[in-house]
């Protein structure tokens, strides 16, 4: 009963290896970067030229097509490189520590956007760029957790440990997500409840709402984009000696 | 287009400096983002290269 339990199925094992992934990460790369292009461009235009003017925020609203998607993101690959360091610890999967590492840099610039994009938009709203709200400090408190791991994966040379160390730091780290998404909740606060969810009616017409769903998409397919690309660098980094590697069209140009 | 011309687009009723800023930082950062990724890819594929050359 136990092995059934942990018994995984094979595409998952497949992940699990640095050839499979190589490969199969390699097709997939062209298809997101197409998809991160068109609906990041659409979305866009959509909302910076087409959509209406808020009702109380007048224009500054539009701000909003760049900071909630990244707002969403910062979280999201947090969790996300939670997820593949415990994979990683787990089932011992090398390729999994190799995408945990290959979320910090983009998640630290989802992060990084969110909360620049977020004080421009706080000016014209609430007179201030920077309060200590706790949705603003709480998002903060997330890029420097970034900073942390970033900092621990850099700080140990052998390439186990530091995903080791990375993916205990990053599911420890998780607790603060809660904190962020609920902060609106739980204490009085400047920022405005979610935009966005997956379970109610939007409260925006149509017009204000889809080119929001179109910018959220297209990040999620830039940020798979940008792991991909990062991870299979990785593993060309660690597997230069192999005779699968030294094979493929990639290296021998056929 | 729900400006009437491409000055009011520009100036979004005086909130054009905002709006504008945030979209410029949401593009440098993420091309930023991807052109580092390419890079190292690049560059790491040159270097794996390099060692077939030198093991054949």
């Amino acid at each position: 009963m136990t092995q059934s339990i942990w018994r995984m199925p094979r595409w998952f094992h497949q992940m699990g290896s640095p050839k499979w992934f190589y490969g199969f990460g390699g097709s997939l790369q062209p298809w997101f970067a197409l998809a991160a292009f068109v609906l990041l461009t659409w979305g866009i235009v959509w909302g910076l030229a087409f959509a209406p003017a808020d009702y109380q925020q007048g224009n500054s609203f539009r701000i909003m097509y760049v900071h909630v998607p990244a707002a969403i993101l910062s979280q999201s690959v947090f969790l996300g490189m939670a997820v593949a360091g415990a994979v990683g610890l787990i089932w011992k999967m090398k390729v999994a520590f190799m995408v945990a590492r290959s979320c910090i840099a983009i998640g630290a610039t989802f992060t990084v956007i969110a909360l620049l994009t977020g004080a421009i938009w706080g000016k014209p709203t609430w007179g201030a760029y920077w309060v200590w709200d706790a949705r603003l400090t709480s998002t903060l408190v997330l890029l420097f957790l970034y900073a942390g791991v970033m900092a621990l994966n850099q700080a140990i040379a052998e390439r186990q440990i530091a995903g080791k160390a990375t993916a205990i730091l990053a599911i420890v780290g998780t607790i603060n997500i809660p904190i962020i998404k609920y902060s609106v909740e739980w204490w009085n606060t400047l920022h405005q409840s979610s935009s966005f969810t997956l379970t109610a009616k939007p409260s925006m017409p149509a017009d204000m709402y889809l080119p929001l769903l179109l910018t959220v998409l297209g990040s999620y397919c830039l940020f798979v984009l940008v792991v991909l690309m990062r991870t299979r660098t990785q593993i060309l980094q660690t597997q230069s000696g192999t005779s699968w590697l030294m094979q493929h069209r990639d290296i021998t140009g056929v | 287009m729900y400006f009437e011309s491409l000055g009011a687009l520009w100036d979004m009723a005086g909130h054009g400096p905002y709006v504008w800023s945030s979209y410029g930082l949401f593009f440098a950062l993420l091309c930023l983002n991807v052109w580092h990724a390419r890079s190292q890819k690049l560059k790491a594929l040159k270097q794996a290269k390099a060692f077939v050359r030198r093991n054949q």
